[in-house]
């Protein structure tokens, strides 16, 4: 661990003007995106290396991050996708014999900045009363001026189209080349653990670029249909709505998360909204309306899909699912089809494994059909 | 699932005196317990023997029953009252064992009453470590290998197949008597034949030692429609091997991955979901192996415990509260989180903190016990800190413990010879975190520490860079030297400016002068259970030293009062008692309420009893900064016993306004010559005593006021070190041991008055008027600490004239010190030879509340503790208060010990205290044989 002291200063600085001064660590340079904040304790390789984040400036509420070092296994994509980390205290020492390297390594390798030393939960309650906004941290340019210059050619989150920059370019397959069941997934930027959590239930998975066609899907001849987590405003993914809603007509099963499950409420004519800061975090709970069962669930999306506008088409779509917090849409269903949904995370990685359920009652659908 | 309405009154049992293991936390979540319950409409009973608790006042529960905690005193309780369900889960141990004996003897189902919150076939499978291992093992979880050994060979046979380090588990016994650590092959054979002969069933369970592995415990909540959530997790500092209640423990977890936490996660709910069927509190306890993470489960408390408490203080979600409704049928998905009041109390509390809880031990009051830590609890209280990073949680954690360390270490009580310190660092003590400090400091590798101590390596790499920090902080000479970069970040790492001072061998106040002036003051956060996510209205802060104050005093006039600290011998429950009803009364006077403290067991420090509350060591410098913040109109440090009272000289000599009687008052009662002169002054008889700075002057003053005198250190709490000598020999020796112990101590030589009787009188004076609550007469004779004393109020065989005698020395005092509040006056009465009337004799006189105060005002059932509080403040005088005693006959103290916790130790009783708690137990006569059968047996000493 460095002495505060001997560090090298970083800043990081808000579109609102807000600035904190803190230390660098990882690889010195400078890096923007739209701040978020998550809330888990545990977890912040799998956090770090999630696509949804891609592009984000991610402040951690946990105070010690790096505690127990980076493990190659333990990630839910090839790289790290968050642009920059905002910490209280970065750990470069671990203990977890496990461990492959030190978060120090793993961010220079990652070639990836963090800020630390600063009062994150200052920063926590400015996004949480001012809202989700974008940020610059740098460690070689502490000029504010100069920085809010750089700043402002950053883009607004709303109306990005992220996932085609961190979706497959290529189809690929996983799974036993011997299981019966055939899914067809869309990624929208994938984690490695949903994926896992479907091999692990006899299926085998080919996963398809997130612009692929209605066609390119179903010359897989899947049983069911995963649309997958990922980056960016939903309402920006035209190229693939058209693709959902006529995969949905098609009659297949079809389970989606996250972004899935907004690209699925859009196609069928549900609109999607920016939250005010987001979920984020492995200790958001839901009611599954449909059980009464509540479940503790890993969410992170800032994005939303608007409940006013589902109860326009209450006929065509349950609401499944509640956040017990905001009372805002976590989960639906497609009434008369085998199409369902959630807005967080059942593979958590991290998070609690209270609603892997969801994994078998597709499986458990997608045998019924077959 | 909404409420069952079929539930209109609950019975809640309490846990009885304080002993070690089960101390003032129950009294916390049985007060919550009841409070919760009253919301709901229900009309609340409550049984407990101890009477200086908060859930047995009037205000906690609609009816209180002061009664032994016997299944006798529960049937005259149903009898009395329509009860339709118990709740046992309160209580700890004391509680359950009870409920489960009258569930036995069918008392439960006679009277149709129902056992809510708990399942008694649980809790058996979950005591029966036998069938409890069988359960783990068949729903898939690992257990420590073990086998049952009913004789010499088998034993043999069990160690060899399980190998070493092994334990050995006599069956039936009670806290692990005859038990213990094997770690060597050579000491087998005799603790096997010890735990076989322990055993009444001559069995013993051999189970292989997972010594040194990490130990963790998560704490849950279940309703009944079997939704869990994990409120907390908390990592073992010291790990398996040292009992957690003896270990220094974090939370949240601070070296576990995500695959190993939900891992520990599963199983926590699995097995709370297989064990039997019931809504509420339940705690488990994993053991994982360092290297490879393989997980093994150590135990599950079905119900609300210690680390309940604890957990319930680190988050800010109230377990103890929401278990009681979930009790009710309520499920967790249909209440409201307690603290941000809007969003749901189904959910897991997240830190944006670090919480480090500090056992406190009392090894000094235990002469010959073993000071080692093992399997059993020994320790007799605990503090919490909290702070923004585990290194400044730790120091503030020892800076609350009361014994004299300003930090973790640098500060002047270090070790410096490499081979004591190592051995301290093998077997574990009460000091063993600051001699691994020792250690590393002087060299010694964190290899060999962890090879020593099996602490975690990220554990020793933080207290590495404390000592690197201090390391670097020595290359400056003078307080303005330090950059103000290194002197913030000093701070936020925990440093007191005393210890940046020791290191720098400055004057604190030249650090703290700097300090100030580069601005780096205390900032002020929020524990909110969500780590800032959703605004909370909950007024709970700790210190830290950040950007953004989050405490904004209001334009109320305001009164803070300070807690107790950590419970030790001498000081416990009754403080936060005295704390809690101060708080009341100062907001019924119209000020707003603010509490410090650092105990996370107390009523005190629960987020809705003040209005505003200070998470932080009773510690001057904490203590200053939050009075420079809030601006109050005065403290008050007559309730939290005589860790507040000693901070009464700061106050005073920074202009800080004391509530109550002054400074100067007070010091002239604490000072012994100022006060012997004072009672010389009003003709108050005294004995005849002399302060000595060494040994040749204390025995001149022993033959002066003629042997047998009483030896003490001028300054102790509970008559430490205290002792009664009868020749220059032992004089010599005692006068020594206070000398190598509590160097820079007077010794006091007073005069003890052989066959005297021995009575206390506690107070109120509001300067016109002095009114005498009680007086409660010792069985036991002087010479034994009056908090060991059975007592009775009022008193039973003292004359009419020594009563007089007392009545009218306590209101000369009174007036004579100004006293404007309590005071507690200790008296010895002697039969003078020639007239053979009975002569008063003062002891000694605290200006404070008493351990006795909440005894009398519960024993009268008068809110006396109110009342002193707005005779502090002035906002009454004692006339406004009618004051009508309703209690007929007589009230008995009686002391609580806890010996069985120390074996080898001298049960002897004496000048210095010793039990740990007291019990309350109400005669209409002398003739009642309870009373006769205590005095029968009374005696100058107690053997057992």
């Amino acid at each position: 661990m460095l002495s505060d002291s001997a560090a090298k200063k970083a800043i990081l600085l808000l579109e609102d003007g807000t600035y904190f001064e803190g230390f660098a660590a990882g690889l010195p340079g400078t890096a923007t995106g739209e701040i978020c904040f998550n809330t888990g304790m545990t977890g912040y390789q799998e956090i770090f290396t999630d696509p949804s984040y891609f592009g984000q400036i991610l402040v951690t509420t946990h105070v010690h991050i790096g505690n127990y070092g980076a493990k190659d296994s333990e990630i839910e994509s090839s790289q790290m996708q968050i642009n920059a980390l905002i910490c209280k205290s970065f750990v470069d020492e671990y203990s977890r014999a496990l461990a492959d390297q030190s978060i120090q390594a793993f961010f220079e390798q990652q070639k990836k900045l963090c800020i630390y030393g600063v009062d994150t939960r200052a920063i926590v309650r400015h996004i949480r009363s001012k809202g989700a906004m974008n940020a610059i941290i740098s460690s070689e340019e502490l000029d504010l001026e100069v920085l809010k210059k750089k700043l402002a050619q950053v883009p607004s989150m709303e109306g990005l189209e992220l996932s085609s920059k961190v979706s497959t370019q290529e189809p690929y397959e996983v799974g036993n080349p011997d299981a019966q069941l055939r899914v067809s997934a869309l990624d929208y930027g994938i984690k490695t653990n949903i994926l896992n959590c479907l091999v692990d239930r006899g299926c085998k998975v080919k996963v398809f670029p997130a612009t692929a066609s209605y066609e390119e899907v179903m010359s897989y001849a899947p049983h069911g249909i995963f649309l997958s987590n990922g980056p960016g405003d939903p309402s920006a993914m035209t190229y693939t709505l058209e693709v959902v809603r006529k995969l949905v007509d098609d009659g297949r099963p079809l389970f989606g998360i996250c972004l899935g499950h907004q690209v699925l409420a859009l196609s069928q004519g549900i609109s999607t909204y920016k939250m005010h800061h987001g979920h984020r975090g492995i200790n958001h709970p839901v009611l599954n309306k449909v059980s009464g069962k509540a479940e503790v669930t890993s969410q992170n999306h800032g994005f939303g899909v608007s409940e006013e506008s589902i109860r326009n088409q209450e006929d065509n779509i349950q609401v499944t699912h509640i956040n017990l917090n905001d009372q805002t849409v976590e989960g639906l269903r497609i009434i008369g089809k085998p199409a369902f949904s959630v807005q967080y995370h059942p593979e958590a990685s991290p998070g609690p494994h209270d609603s892997r359920y969801l994994f078998d009652d597709f499986v458990h659908l997608m045998n019924q059909h077959n | 699932m909404p409420k069952d309405n079929s539930i209109r009154s609950v019975l809640i049992i309490g846990s009885g005196p304080i002993i070690i293991g089960q101390a003032c936390e129950f009294d916390y979540s049985g007060t919550q317990a009841s409070r919760s319950l009253r919301e709901e409409g229900i009309e609340v009973s409550l049984i407990n023997s101890n009477p200086a608790t908060i859930m047995t006042d009037p205000m906690t529960a609609d009816h209180i029953y002061l009664l032994p905690l016997t299944v006798d005193s529960l049937i005259k309780i149903l009898e009395e009252r329509q009860i339709d369900a118990v709740l046992a889960t309160m209580g700890g141990q004391t509680a359950l064992n009870l409920a489960i004996e009258a569930d036995k003897r069918g008392v439960w189902k006679k009277y149709n009453v129902r056992l809510i919150g708990v399942d008694i076939a649980a809790i058996d499978l979950a005591e029966n470590r036998e069938a409890f291992r069988d359960h783990v093992v068949s729903i898939g979880m690992d257990v420590a290998p073990s086998f049952i050994a009913n004789s010499f060979l088998e034993g043999m046979e069990a160690a060899q197949k399980i190998g070493f380090p092994l334990v050995i588990r006599p069956s039936y016994t009670l806290g692990g008597t005859g038990g213990g650590f094997v770690m060597k092959e050579s000491e087998f054979e005799e603790a096997l034949r010890r735990g076989l002969n322990a055993s009444p069933t001559h069995e013993v369970l051999v189970e292989k030692a997972v010594f040194g592995w990490k130990e963790f415990e998560l704490e849950l909540l279940r309703d009944v429609n079997d939704n869990v959530v994990i409120i907390c997790t908390v990592e073992n500092l010291d790990p398996m091997g040292i009992h957690t209640g003896d270990s220094i423990t974090v939370a949240p977890a601070m070296t576990l991955s995500d695959p190993a936490f939900q891992e520990m996660r599963d199983s926590a709910i699995k097995m709370m979901r297989s064990l039997g069927n019931f809504a509420g509190g339940c705690n488990v306890q994993f053991a994982q192996d360092p290297i490879t993470e393989k997980l093994i489960v150590v135990e599950i408390n079905p119900r609300v415990s210690r680390s309940s408490a604890l957990a319930s203080k680190a988050t800010g979600y109230p377990i103890a509260k929401i278990a009681a409704k979930l009790a009710l049928g309520y499920t967790l998905d249909e209440l409201k989180n307690q603290i941000t009041k809007t969003t749901s109390a189904f959910f897991e509390p997240t830190l944006d903190y670090v919480i480090v809880k500090f056992p406190r031990w009392n090894f000094e009051k235990f002469h010959g016990s073993e000071t080692t830590l093992g399997l059993q609890m020994k320790s007799v209280g605990e503090v919490m800190a909290i702070g923004r990073t585990f290194q400044e949680a730790l120091q503030k954690a020892c800076q609350s413990l009361e014994n004299n360390r300003t930090g973790l270490g640098a500060d002047m009580k270090e070790w410096i010879s490499t081979s004591d310190i190592m051995e301290r660092l093998e077997i574990a003590g009460d000091d063993r975190i600051f001699r691994l400090k020792d250690a590393l400091r002087l060299g010694v590798s964190e290899r060999s520490i962890h090879k020593l101590t099996k602490i975690d390596p990220w554990f020793i790499k933080q207290i590495k860079d404390l000592v690197k920090t201090e390391e670097q902080l020595l290359r400056y000479n003078l307080a303005e030297d330090i950059p103000a970069d290194f002197f913030r970040e000093i701070k936020q790492k925990g440093y007191s400016d005393a210890q940046i001072a020791w290191i720098l061998r400055i004057k604190e106040s030249e650090v703290t002068k700097q300090r100030y002036k580069l601005g780096i003051r205390r900032t002020y956060k929020m524990v909110d259970t969500c780590a800032a996510e959703f605004e909370a209205q909950t007024p709970y802060f700790y210190s830290t030293f950040e950007q953004e104050n989050e405490s904004i005093p209001s334009n109320k006039k305001k009164v803070i009062v300070l807690g107790s600290g950590p419970n030790r011998i001498g000081q416990g429950i009754e403080f936060d008692y005295c704390c809690v009803h101060g708080i009341m009364a100062i907001k019924e006077a119209g000020f707003e309420a603010i509490m410090i403290n650092c105990n996370p067991e107390t009523v005190s420090t629960d987020f809705d009893i003040a209005d505003k509350l200070y998470f932080e060591p009773v510690y001057w410098e904490h203590i200053r900064e939050i009075i420079e913040l809030e601006k109050p109109e005065g403290i008050i440090v007559q309730l939290g016993g005589q860790t507040a009272l000693k901070l009464a000289e700061e106050f005073h000599a920074n202009g800080i306004n004391i509530i109550g009687t002054s400074f100067s008052d007070m010091d002239l009662a604490e000072d012994r010559g100022s006060f012997s002169d004072k009672l010389k002054e009003l003709g108050i008889p005294y004995p005849k005593y002399g302060v000595a700075n060494d040994v040749d002057a204390a025995i001149r003053i022993a033959k002066e006021v003629g042997y047998p005198v009483l030896v003490r250190p001028s300054y102790v709490l509970g008559g430490q070190r205290m002792k009664i000598v009868i020749n220059d020999n032992d004089l010599e020796r005692q006068v020594l041991s206070i000398f190598k112990h509590m160097p820079d101590n007077k010794v006091l030589i007073d005069q003890f008055l052989e066959r005297a009787k021995e009575a206390e009188i506690d107070a109120i004076c509001d300067g016109d008027e002095v009114h005498i609550m009680g007086i409660m007469e010792h069985v036991e004779p002087a010479g034994i600490h009056s908090g060991d004393s059975s007592a009775l109020l009022p008193p039973y065989s003292l004359s009419q004239s020594a009563i007089d005698q007392m009545i009218e020395h306590a209101r000369k005092i009174a007036f004579a010190l100004n006293i404007k509040g309590l005071i507690n006056i200790q008296f010895a009465i002697s039969m003078d030879k020639v007239s053979k009337e009975e002569k008063v004799y003062v002891i000694e006189a605290n200006p404070r509340a008493s351990r006795t105060t909440p005894f009398i005002a519960k024993a009268y059932k008068i809110p006396y503790l109110n009342i002193a509080t707005k005779v502090m403040l002035g906002t009454h005088k004692l006339k406004d208060f009618d004051m009508i005693n309703q209690m007929n006959g007589y009230a008995i103290k009686v002391p609580v010990f806890s010996f069985e916790k120390f074996p080898h130790v001298d049960k002897r009783l004496g000048p210095e205290m010793k039990s740990t708690g007291e019990a309350i137990q109400f005669i209409d006569d002398l003739t009642d044989p309870f009373f006769r059968e205590l005095e029968r047996n009374r005696n100058m000493y107690l053997f057992e």
